[in-house]
């Protein structure tokens, strides 16, 4: 069936975000891994809501609203790396401990 | 007749299914592959240029899965304004420099990638074995627009209006958080005379200089 296929290209899309985030060291991928799991969970809604909930489709509405929250993540997120570079003058991951201890 | 119209319908049905799954491959196969390299690729600008490939893919997939507005405002937002955004942070940022080893990386991203594994392997057996209640009343389909819009204004307007005031909330922040810093009032006065046509900010190089924690000035 098709909703199990679009269901595991989700899944196989939220681990490599997942994989992408922990590993990564440049700042700036950490937020493309973002966009990743963000995108793999609207495809989940649209999956959803087009196979389990046709008629009242409120799949599509939570994706808009996960769309625009995401473009705010992402001005905000670029707006705290650039930030975070000119005080550190470095996009390495392992250097940025201000708050650690 | 019902059989005719059976035997009829039947060919050009199982020609679109072909198509759907031939396409959800093709797009499918684009998407995974422009994740991985969104990922694993050593140049930051290729993992961008290829998020928008992942973008694309995505829209792709809500055409397929018959949504349109959201294929559009996918394409607009993601591809048109995350993506763009992501490369001026990258000429913003980009500073060419490698960075420090750190020590037993790998033993760090094996990890990553069992876990990882070991967690599509979780999701994929739970797909599987879930039966799923597929809907088979009356669908949208290209009625979707209108049924998005009444959900907005009926039973969703508090969200709606909520997005709103966040979206603005998050674009005084990033102005506040990505605007540089203004210097004191002594500096000021001392700044006037060299430069007097700029703006009384704090100039980029300090800024960059100032890495350490002590208090400043």
């Amino acid at each position: 069936m098709q909703l199990q296929y679009f269901l595991l290209l989700a899944a196989a899309l939220f681990c490599i975000g997942v994989y992408g985030l922990v590993t990564s060291r440049n700042a700036v991928r950490v937020l493309m891994s973002i966009e990743l799991l963000l995108n793999a969970v609207n495809l989940n809604l649209m999956a959803f809501s087009n196979f389990l909930d046709s008629q009242s489709i409120k799949g599509q509405v939570f994706t808009v609203f996960v769309i625009s929250i995401a473009a705010a993540e992402a001005a905000v997120g670029l707006a705290i790396i650039l930030s975070i570079y000119r005080n550190r003058d470095t996009v390495d991951m392992e250097q940025f401990n201000l708050l650690k201890w | 007749m019902l059989n005719q119209l059976a035997a009829l319908s039947l060919p050009t049905r199982s020609l679109a299914e072909g198509v759907q799954i031939v396409t959800l491959v093709i797009l499918g196969l684009m998407m995974l592959g422009a994740a991985l390299g969104v990922v694993l690729l050593p140049s930051i600008v290729y993992s961008a240029f290829l998020l928008g490939g992942v973008f694309i893919s995505i829209a792709g997939l809500y055409i397929l899965l018959n949504a349109g507005f959201v294929a559009a405002a996918q394409v607009l937002i993601y591809v048109g304004a995350v993506t763009v955004l992501i490369l001026f942070a990258i000429m913003l940022v980009n500073k060419q420099q490698d960075f420090a080893p750190v020590a037993n990386a790998w033993i760090r991203k094996g990890a990553a990638a069992l876990v990882c594994l070991g967690l599509f392997a979780l999701l994929s057996t739970m797909i599987v074995a879930t039966p799923w209640s597929l809907w088979t009343g009356p669908i949208a389909g290209d009625n979707a627009i209108v049924v998005i819009g009444l959900h907005f204004f009926s039973d969703f307007l508090l969200p709606f209006e909520l997005v709103s005031v966040l979206l603005l909330m998050a674009l005084i922040g990033a102005i506040v958080l990505a605007r540089r810093e203004f210097l004191p009032e002594d500096r000021l006065v001392q700044q006037q005379g060299d430069a007097a046509l700029t703006l009384p900010e704090r100039p980029r190089e300090t800024a960059a200089l100032t890495g350490s924690t002590t208090p400043r000035p």
